[in-house]
């Protein structure tokens, strides 16, 4: 067996530093405890300058399929390591109002990231369980972080016992594979090979649709999405984005290597189809209707998110190039927008102490710079050019169409489409048409440098990928290139 | 196609976002430089129409190409031209945009951020009018609707939030039909020379596609199904008869310039549309479909008409007018080329429509808004007598009246005499019906005169001042072109008669083959 440790360089490192930060709080005084935040913000950037430099290709293979480092998989570490940057550049006000154990708190967040590379890596069922909990049981924690807030242990609590019910699904789901088959490794040919030997095609779909669910948990996929909206809305703010971009990133890996990996003979491969398009169509239905009735920012981008996983599985169900290279650039211009409105919203509560969109009210008249770019980056989640949302919607629309058997679900897509904007242009309305006094006292608003970084680092990726896409399409194209069928 | 003469048109259509850059910069209370910025950048734009139109060849097709290649993955292309049918809109849109950013300087309240988004919105609507490429047209087309928004929904009347997203949502659920329509076009078109795919969204390709062999080009059950698309994203814009509902309540809510906009400019883009993409791109789909649109033409015509007829409110008419006057252009097109290649009075009589109605329907706006600004109330019942007070404005909204209800002489006549006798060629009875429009049109329109203007004066108005120089200033030229179309037709016709020509080649020959192909 080939171990390989050099193509994992970018993990080896981020987990040191992780224990590096973690050492580091105890040598700080407390008035010098930022520098953990720029420390963080040095190890996601370092660790993503690995990624770039490392090596893939269809012959960096670990530890027997454990570890695969092909292009897709570092492309998903790309987007999860700038979500980490941005989660934890936003976390400036938050970190200093409410959060008390500063190292700790960064090195979880760095060591769940770990998990989650290592998750977009594995081409083996084993890795894969493992690696997913090492990049979940850290969000369980940060989860209840505000420990004297009592709506962020009860998210923390809610998260853990639906994160372990959800485990428990995806591994007994995984037991089948692995009865069916003998083998742990997911690579397509193989896997064909030792199904079409073995006559199991009906626990093929008892198998799909347990791996399915617990994902689902993971992704937030209706009818497995309860938990999403309380757990958004507890988290610390920075958390929240964190989980909604990184974890929902590396849970799309996960399916992606499994469904199409796994299931390619036979029934399985008839069924995960109309499977994965009718969770799509209840996510895009559900998630969508549902944010109108929001009041809470933070609950509505949670369901706003629900909706979004949807328009990616329209491009995971399409399964071609088109469809891989569709949802890639879909993750990335989620990633920036999501992230980018997220860390308005932590500053928001940072200086309103509020989370409802009422209060939003008169943003454009006290700082029009933020709502300009608060209405940019919901442009760019409702798909509206030239925002990186829209290129990602005609991308993903796009291998829906060309698929030909998915007319019916781009419909659903196009027509939830429109019920989005109703929820993303109500805050627009509050920034810019409600009126509202402003005391001169809170007219001006300075933010810290770290959370403006993380505010401009979302607006200049929608807009490239919005008014120049050509770069990024290339990139999310060469995504397919080497990945195992 | 390559092209890399000076990019004229791209500098049309992309100078005001200087101008909204500058105005960023500028203090909310330096009102006069806000205004003189926002008049320039957006003048410019207008010189650089009349320079086009100067230089404009009838017959030479496309003119003033830039085509360069802009995401080369997806074969999309940044493709600006401008013909026949383009040429008059933009020289319209850039005409009616300064003078609505003239008629704005009255505009105290954020009047900052009004011109910036008053100038994206002039961005948008020029580039729909240039773009040659499909994604780079509904990228304009989707541009717009953000400004608009924003435009009705702070500066508008009472229910401008309802309004304002009712406008939202009507268009965006429009225009994500024609992206869906859009994309059916890319995958499934094919070269019916060569039986592969295309995969292309550059309008004068797809054209060629279609005349040469339309039933190839796209399946029959696939054009009619993409045709449907594509007309209910143009017909919400124009708006066609059941599409209608958003327009009253935008028109009646936004501010005066914003409503001299929708009317002049952004109805027109659904008709635009129709002319720019689904005649030529899809004939036998446009062939198919022409009784429906003539139908739902001559129902506008007239629903348009009698709604008008009930309307209290002033500004309320004018919009209803609308639904009417648009309804002329729909049942014009729907004739398009039945009697041979060279027969385009219906089409012709349509574009007459479309920009007469953008000089008149505008002019009808501005004066609207120049007796709200000092009454604060546009209720007819409210006023009387008006013309001993105010003689000049009188004269103006009678001749704008006029020209809109179709007095020969004026613009409104030449085009709907044309729309008449294109119809009647093909259409008898529906033609007889909305010839009733023009009766009914000239009922409310001098009912309103009659009312507002004449009879006793209502001493409550006493102190109302008449029409000042900047407001005589913005409706001016919009009155010298009414009455040179309506005098010398040729000035407009000479632009567009090849190209119409041309458009109705196309079809015919599109819908030929089809038919040949069917049996």
């Amino acid at each position: 067996m080939n171990l390989r440790f050099d193509i994992m360089i970018p993990e080896l490192f981020l987990f040191g530093w992780a224990i590096v930060v973690l050492t580091a709080d105890l040598f700080f005084i407390k008035e010098k405890k930022n520098a953990l935040l720029y420390m963080s913000q040095f190890g996601f950037l370092a660790a993503a300058a690995l990624v770039i430099f490392t090596p893939t290709g269809p012959n960096e293979v670990g530890f027997g399929y454990m570890f695969y480092n092909d292009t897709f998989a570092s492309f998903f570490k790309i987007v999860i390591l700038l979500a980490g940057f941005m989660a934890v550049s936003s976390s400036f006000e938050a970190v200093q109002k409410s959060i008390e154990h500063k190292g700790e708190f960064f090195g979880l967040v760095i060591m769940s990231a770990v998990g989650m590379m290592f998750l977009v890596s594995s081409t083996e069922l084993v890795s894969l369980y493992v690696a997913l909990e090492l990049s979940t049981i850290p969000l369980f924690i940060l989860t209840a972080f505000q420990k004297r807030y009592l709506k962020s242990s009860e998210a923390g609590l809610k998260y853990l016992i639906l994160g372990a019910l959800s485990s428990a699904l995806l591994l007994y789901g995984m037991s089948f594979m692995y009865g069916m088959t003998g083998t742990t490794v997911l690579l397509a040919g193989s896997i064909t090979m030792l199904l079409n030997s073995a006559n199991v095609h009906y626990g093929l779909v008892l198998s799909l649709v347990l791996v399915v669910a617990g994902l689902g948990f993971k992704l937030a996929l209706v009818p497995f999405h309860m938990w999403a909206p309380d757990v958004y809305e507890g988290a610390p703010t920075p958390i929240t984005s964190y989980l909604s971009v990184a974890s929902k990133a590396a849970g799309l890996a996960a399916l992606t290597r499994i469904v199409y990996g796994f299931y390619t003979v036979g029934t399985a491969a008839e069924y995960w189809g109309i499977l994965i398009a009718i969770l799509a169509a209840l996510a895009m239905i559900i998630g969508n209707f549902a944010a109108l009735l929001q009041s809470n920012i933070k609950r509505m981008l949670a369901y706003s998110s629900i909706a979004q996983a949807g328009y990616i599985l329209v491009g995971f169900v399409a399964a071609s190039q088109l469809g891989l290279s569709g949802i890639s650039i879909y993750i990335f211009a989620y990633l920036f927008a999501n992230m980018g409105a997220f860390a308005i919203v932590v500053a928001v509560d940072h200086k309103l102490n509020s989370d409802r969109i009422e209060d939003y009210a008169g943003m454009a008249r006290r700082s029009p710079l933020i709502a300009v770019c608060m209405t940019i980056f919901l442009l760019s989640l409702a798909g509206i050019p030239p925002t990186a949302g829209f290129i990602a919607k005609y991308k993903v629309f796009m291998a829906a169409i060309e698929n030909g058997t998915l007319f019916w679900l781009v419909m659903i897509a196009v027509a939830t489409t429109v019920v989005s904007i109703f929820y993303y242009a109500r805050v627009i309305k509050e920034m810019f048409i409600t009126e509202r006094e402003v005391e001169s006292s809170e007219s001006k608003w300075i933010l810290s440098s770290p959370i403006t970084i993380a505010i401009l680092v979302g607006l200049i990726g929608t807009l490239i990928i919005g008014i120049y896409p050509e770069p990024f399409l290339e990139l999310a194209s060469t995504v397919t290139q080497s990945f195992v069928y | 196609m390559e092209s890399f003469s000076f990019p004229i048109l791209t500098l049309m259509i992309f100078i005001p976002i200087i101008g909204m850059l500058i105005l960023a910069f500028l203090k909310q209370s330096q009102l006069q430089a806000i205004r003189t910025v926002s008049a320039v950048f957006s003048g410019i734009p207008l010189v650089l129409a009349v320079v086009l139109l100067a230089n404009y060849d009838p017959g030479g097709g496309f003119q003033y190409i830039e085509k360069v290649s802009w995401i080369p993955s997806l074969n999309i292309h940044y493709f600006l031209g401008a013909d026949g049918i383009s040429m008059p809109m933009l020289v319209l849109t850039a005409l009616l945009s300064f003078i609505s950013i003239i008629a704005s300087f009255g505009i105290v309240h954020r009047a900052k951020e009004y011109f910036i988004f008053f100038l994206l919105l002039q961005v948008g609507m020029m580039g729909v009018f240039a773009a040659l490429d499909f994604f780079l047209f509904y990228i304009f087309w989707e541009i717009m609707l953000v400004p608009m928004y924003f435009l009705i929904g702070i500066w508008g009347g009472p229910r401008k939030i309802y309004a304002a997203i009712k406008f939202f949502l009507y268009t965006l659920f429009g225009s994500i039909f024609m992206l869906v329509g859009i994309l059916v076009l890319y995958f499934f078109a094919v070269d019916p020379s060569t039986g592969a795919n295309i995969y292309t969204l550059d309008l004068t390709i797809l054209a060629q596609m279609a005349q040469n062999g339309d039933g190839l080009f796209l399946r029959e059950g696939l054009q009619l199904m993409v045709w449907m698309f594509f007309f209910i994203a143009f017909a919400i814009k124009v708006p066609v008869w059941p599409f209608h509902t958003w327009l009253p309540d935008a028109h009646v809510e936004a501010p005066t310039a914003v409503s001299v906009i929708l009317a002049g400019v952004l109805l027109k883009m659904g008709t635009y549309g129709l002319l720019r993409i689904s005649f030529p791109i899809l004939p036998y789909g446009t062939d198919y479909f022409s009784n429906f649109m003539a139908v739902l033409g001559v129902i506008g015509i007239i629903y348009g008409a009698l709604v008008s007829m009930a309307q209290k409110d002033l500004k309320k008419l004018v919009a209803y007018s609308s639904v009417s006057h648009m309804g002329y252009c729909l049942l014009g097109m729907s004739v398009f080329s039945h009697f041979g290649k060279e027969f385009i009075v219906g089409i012709s009589g349509c574009m007459f429509q479309m920009i007469s109605h953008g000089l008149i329907t505008g002019a009808l706006f501005l004066l609207v808004g120049v007796i709200y600004d000092r009454a604060h109330t546009r209720e007819i019942a409210a006023f009387g007598g008006l013309w001993t007070k105010v003689p000049v404005y009188g004269s103006l909204m009678t001749f704008f009246c006029m020209a809109s209800l179709g007095l020969p002489g004026l613009s409104g006549f030449i085009s709907e005499f044309l729309i008449f006798v294109g119809g009647f060629a093909r259409y008898k009875i529906l033609t007889g019906i909305a010839v009733l429009g023009v009766v009914l049109t000239a009922g409310y329109f001098l009912r309103m005169i009659q009312k507002v203007f004449l009879g006793q004066f209502n001493i409550k108005w006493s102190d109302l001042t008449e029409i000042n120089f900047r407001e005589i200033f913005t409706v001016t030229p919009l009155a010298i072109l009414t009455l040179l179309i309506g005098i010398y037709p040729r000035a407009l016709s000479y632009m567009m008669d090849d190209t119409l020509i041309d458009l109705s080649n196309r079809i015919i020959d599109g819908v030929n083959i089809v038919k040949g192909i069917i049996g």
